[in-house]
C-alpha cells in the first residue's frame, strides 16, 4: 500500500522560480557593499556612523511601525536595510548624526510604512527622507567636508547634539564639483569624478564602482535596463545640445553623468522596483521624464542639485504611468 | 541539471514566456512499456469536454476489450470503451482526477482477459467527410494533449472557415512530461499516417509539426518519415520555452501571426492536434484500436521508477504508481499532468482518464511553499505573460475583489498557463486569483444574462 500521510493538496503551478524577493533586495545590498567601503575610505569614521546610523534608524523604525505580530517579518525582507543604506550614501560625511536618524525615520515612517510598508508606497523612501532634510536642515546637507583627514577624525558637525547644529570642526569646508559648475562654471576633471576624488555625499563620489554595480545589477535583471538607459540617454542628448551652444556656461554630458547624485539616483533609486512604473512603454516615459527634469533643475533650478527632485517628481507621476501606458494584450489590436 | 539533447538548427518561438527547469532526463530514455491488467476499472462517463456519453451497459453485464460502453449525447460528445474483457461490477458514481465524484462504470476484469483484439480497419473509400467525423466521434477520441476536447468537433470545419494548415502540437513544455516525447520518437509512422487520413478530408495545404528543440531525435525522426509523405509536411524545432505548446504561442511561434481575442485558431486557418491524437487516429482507422488506452508520463522526483507507460483509460492510480515502484518518503504533491497546470490528487484511487498526460510525484524540494511577500511591482510577471497582461495590477485589484475592473484588463484573456506566479519573488499566488476571479466573472455574466 502506497503511503500517502505526507501529500498535501495546493494548486499548480507547483514549480518555483529561485528568484524571492528577500534575495532580490539582498543582492541589492551586497552591491553596495564596495561602494561603502569606498566611502569609509575617503571620509573614515564618519562615514561608517552615519550609515550605521542611518540603517539602525531605518531598521529601528520599520520595526516600529509594523504590527506585533510580523515585527520580524518585514525586517526579514531586507528592503528597511537598503533604504538605510541608500540614506546614508546621500548624506555629506559631516552630517550631525542626530539628523541622520531622524531623517532615517522619516524615510520609513513617512516614505514607507504610512502608505501601507513594502510596495505600497508612492515614492522612494530613502529620497523622502533626503527631502526632508534637505528641507529641515539646508545649511548642514549642503555643508562638504574634502575626502582628506584622518581615518579616525570626526568631520563637520558630526557630534552635534540633538537640536543643535554643532561646530564645524574641519578648518575648510569644500564645495562639490556641481555647487563649483552651478555658482562658478568651473568643471571638474573627470577621472577625478569616476575615482570619487571629490568632495560630495557618501556614495555620490566613486562613479566607477557605482557604474560596475550597475552593470552587475543588469546583468543579474534586478533593475529594468531601460531606466538607466533612457536617464542617461537623455542628460546626455539634452546637456550636450546646451554645451554645443554655450560650454563656458553649461557643463559637458560627460561632467553631467559623473557628477552629483545622477549615477547614485540612476541605478539605485529610479530603479525602485516599487516606485517606477510596471509596463515597457511607461518606463521610457518614466525614464525620460527624469532626464528631463535633471538637466532642467541643474542648469536653470535654485539648487546645484536635481536628481533626487526629478525622481520624487517621476516618482509621483507613476501611478498615472502606469494607468495609461498599458501593454497591448496578445490578439488584440495593435 | 537538465541535460537534454539541444537541437542545432534554426528555432522558432514566441515572445515573453518562462523556462523552468526541465526535469526531462528522468524519464525521456524510458522506452514506452504496457501497463499490465489489474483487478478493476474505473471509466467516468464524462472524461471529455462537452456531455458526458451515454451509459450502454448494465451490472452483470459481460464485455469484450474495445467494446462500445458509453454512446456520444449531442455532437460535443464521444463514446467510451472497455479496455479490457470482464464484467460491469457497478454502474455508480466515482470520484474523478478533477475533483468530481461523476457518474462511471466499474469494469472487474475477467481473469482471461488478453490484449489481444479483432483488427478492423475502416475502409477509407468508403467514407465521405461526415462519416470520417462520425467515425471520429465513435472512436472516442479527444485531444490527447491535457484538455480532452473531443477531435470531431475540431475537424468538422464550417462551411464559412477553411483549413490551410494542419498543426501537430509535439512540443510538450511542461516539465517533466516525456509522452509525447516517446510517442513522436517510437511511433513517427502512425503520427505521418495519421496526417494523412486527416488531410483526406480537411484538403489543407500543408502540415506542420512544432517541436521543442529538445527532443532532437524526435525531430529527426519524424523529419524522415516526413519525406515519404507526398502531402507537404513540415516539422519545426521551437525554442524550449513555457508554455511553447500553449496553441496561440505555437500558432505565433510557426506563423508570425496572432490569433485574435476571442477567436479560434480556425479563423486564421489553422487547425491545432496533439501528436498522440493524430496517432490515435492512424490507430482507429487502421487497426481499429478505439481510444481505450494511452501513453502516459509517471515520473518526478519522488516515483522510485519513472517510466512512460501505455495505460488503459480507467486504470486506478495506485496501480500505476506501484507498477514504477512507488512513491518516496519524501513525496509532497501527487498531481496529474505537468507541474505547470496540472491538477493535484488528494486520493490515488482516481483512475487515469483520457486528458491524464502524466502522472506526477513531487518532493518538497520542489513544492516550495514559500512565505508570500507584498508586491514590489518588479515587473517580472508582465516580461513572463505569454499574452501580454499584466499579471501584477490585476493581482492587486483580486486581492481587493475588483473583478469587473480585471476586465478592463483582459483578464478573461488569461490561458492560466501560471508563468506568473512561477516567476512571482514574492510568491503570490497570482494564477489561483485569476482563476477564481474569472470564474466569478463567467458566472456573473451567466447571472446577468438570465435576468435580461
Amino acid at each position: 500500500m502506497i503511503k500517502t500521510a505526507k501529500l498535501s493538496v495546493s494548486t499548480a503551478p507547483f514549480l518555483k522560480d529561485t528568484d524571492t524577493t528577500p534575495k532580490i533586495m539582498f543582492t541589492v545590498v551586497y552591491t553596495l557593499i564596495p561602494v561603502l567601503l569606498v566611502s569609509f575610505y575617503y571620509f573614515g569614521l564618519s562615514a561608517i556612523l552615519v550609515t550605521l546610523t542611518s540603517i539602525f534608524s531605518c531598521m529601528f523604525t520599520e520595526w516600529l511601525f509594523n504590527k506585533s505580530e510580523d515585527r520580524l517579518q518585514s525586517l526579514k525582507d531586507g528592503s528597511g536595510l537598503i533604504t538605510g543604506l541608500l540614506l546614508a550614501l546621500t548624506l555629506p560625511p559631516g552630517f550631525p548624526l542626530w539628523m541622520v536618524f531622524l531623517g532615517g525615520v522619516v524615510a520609513i515612517g513617512m516614505g514607507k510604512a504610512m502608505w501601507g510598508g513594502l510596495g505600497q508606497n508612492v515614492f522612494n523612501p530613502a529620497l523622502v527622507g533626503r527631502a526632508f532634510l534637505q528641507a529641515a536642515f539646508p545649511t548642514a546637507i549642503t555643508t562638504w567636508s574634502p575626502p582628506d583627514g584622518g581615518y579616525f577624525s570626526l568631520r563637520g558637525t558630526n557630534a552635534a547634539l540633538p537640536f543643535l547644529q554643532g561646530t564645524n570642526v574641519d578648518a575648510t569646508s569644500g564645495a562639490t564639483p556641481l555647487a563649483k559648475m552651478k555658482f562658478d562654471h568651473v568643471s571638474t576633471d573627470w577621472l577625478d569624478l569616476l575615482l570619487g576624488n571629490t568632495g560630495g555625499s557618501l556614495g555620490e563620489t566613486c562613479g566607477l564602482l557605482l557604474i560596475l554595480a550597475g552593470a552587475y545589477l543588469l546583468i543579474k535583471k534586478i533593475i529594468n535596463w531601460r531606466i538607466p538607459i533612457s536617464i542617461i540617454l537623455t542628460v546626455s542628448v539634452l546637456s550636450g545640445i546646451f554645451y554645443l551652444f554655450d560650454p563656458s556656461i553649461y557643463p559637458s554630458p560627460i561632467f553631467m553623468i559623473l557628477s552629483g547624485g545622477m549615477l547614485l539616483g540612476t541605478i539605485y533609486m529610479a530603479t525602485d522596483l516599487v516606485t517606477s512604473p510596471l509596463t515597457p512603454k511607461g518606463i521610457w516615459i518614466f525614464g525620460i521624464g527624469i532626464g528631463i527634469l535633471i538637466v532642467l533643475i541643474r542648469n536653470w533650478g535654485g539648487l546645484p542639485e536635481g536628481v533626487m527632485y526629478a525622481i520624487l517628481l517621476m516618482n509621483a507621476g507613476t501611478p498615472l504611468i502606469n494607468r495609461f501606458a498599458k501593454i497591448r494584450t496578445y490578439g488584440h489590436k495593435k | 541539471m537538465s541535460t537534454s539533447a539541444k537541437y542545432s538548427g534554426k528555432t522558432y518561438t514566441f515572445n515573453h514566456g518562462v523556462h523552468p527547469e526541465e526535469f526531462k532526463e528522468l524519464s525521456s530514455h524510458c522506452e514506452i512499456q504496457r501497463m499490465p491488467f489489474v483487478e478493476e476499472y474505473i471509466l467516468p462517463l464524462g472524461q471529455h469536454i462537452g456531455a458526458p456519453s451515454d451509459c450502454l451497459v448494465s451490472k452483470g453485464q459481460k464485455v469484450r476489450r474495445g467494446e462500445k460502453i458509453a454512446d456520444p449525447i449531442g455532437f460535443v460528445s464521444v463514446a467510451l470503451h472497455s479496455p479490457v474483457d470482464g464484467t460491469i461490477s457497478e454502474v455508480g458514481i466515482f470520484p474523478t482526477p478533477n475533483g468530481q465524484v461523476l457518474p462511471g462504470i466499474k469494469i472487474k476484469i475477467d481473469p482471461y482477459s488478453t490484449q489481444r483484439m479483432d483488427e478492423a480497419p475502416i475502409d477509407l473509400e468508403d467514407l465521405d467527410r461526415k462519416g470520417f467525423i462520425s467515425t471520429v466521434q465513435n472512436a472516442g477520441i479527444v485531444g490527447l494533449g491535457g484538455a480532452a476536447f473531443p477531435a470531431h468537433v475540431k475537424f468538422a470545419i464550417p462551411e464559412d472557415k477553411t483549413c490551410k494548415y494542419i498543426m501537430l502540437n509535439g512540443c510538450e513544455c511542461e516539465p517533466f512530461l516525456t509522452a509525447d516525447h516517446r510517442t513522436m520518437l517510437e511511433y513517427p509512422e502512425e503520427i505521418i499516417d495519421g496526417i494523412q487520413i486527416l488531410n483526406r478530408y480537411l484538403k489543407a495545404d500543408k502540415a506542420y509539426i512544432g517541436i521543442e528543440a529538445n527532443k532532437p531525435d524526435a525531430i529527426e525522426a519524424l523529419k524522415k518519415i516526413a519525406t515519404t509523405s507526398t502531402f507537404p509536411i513540415e516539422v519545426i524545432a521551437l525554442q524550449v520555452k513555457y508554455p511553447q505548446g500553449a496553441e496561440k504561442m505555437m500558432i505565433t511561434a510557426i506563423l508570425g501571426e496572432e490569433v485574435p481575442t476571442g477567436k479560434l485558431p480556425l479563423d486564421l486557418g489553422v487547425l491545432v492536434g496533439n501528436v498522440g491524437t493524430i496517432k490515435a487516429i492512424s490507430d482507429y482507422f487502421r487497426k481499429g484500436i478505439p481510444l481505450m488506452e494511452r501513453i502516459v508520463t509517471i515520473t518526478g522526483t519522488a516515483i522510485k521508477n519513472p517510466a512512460n507507460v501505455l495505460v488503459p483509460i480507467g486504470t486506478p492510480m495506485k496501480d500505476v504508481i506501484e507498477l514504477c515502484g512507488g512513491i518516496t518518503d519524501d513525496a509532497a504533491r501527487i498531481l496529474l499532468g505537468g507541474p505547470m497546470m496540472g491538477a493535484v490528487q488528494k486520493s490515488l484511487d482516481v483512475p487515469v482518464v483520457k486528458g491524464t498526460s502524466g502522472l506526477l510525484a513531487l518532493t518538497s524540494n520542489e513544492v516550495r511553499d514559500l512565505d508570500e511577500y507584498s508586491c514590489i511591482r518588479c515587473g517580472k510577471c508582465v516580461d513572463a505573460c505569454p499574452i501580454f497582461l499584466n499579471p501584477s495590477m490585476m493581482g492587486l485589484l483580486a486581492k481587493k475583489g475588483l473583478w469587473d475592473e480585471m476586465l478592463e484588463y483582459n483578464i478573461m484573456d488569461c490561458f492560466e498557463c501560471a508563468s506568473c506566479s512561477f516567476v512571482c519573488p514574492s510568491g503570490i499566488p497570482l494564477v489561483q486569483s485569476f482563476r477564481v476571479a474569472k470564474g466569478f466573472l463567467r458566472e456573473k455574466a451567466v447571472r446577468e444574462k438570465a435576468s435580461a
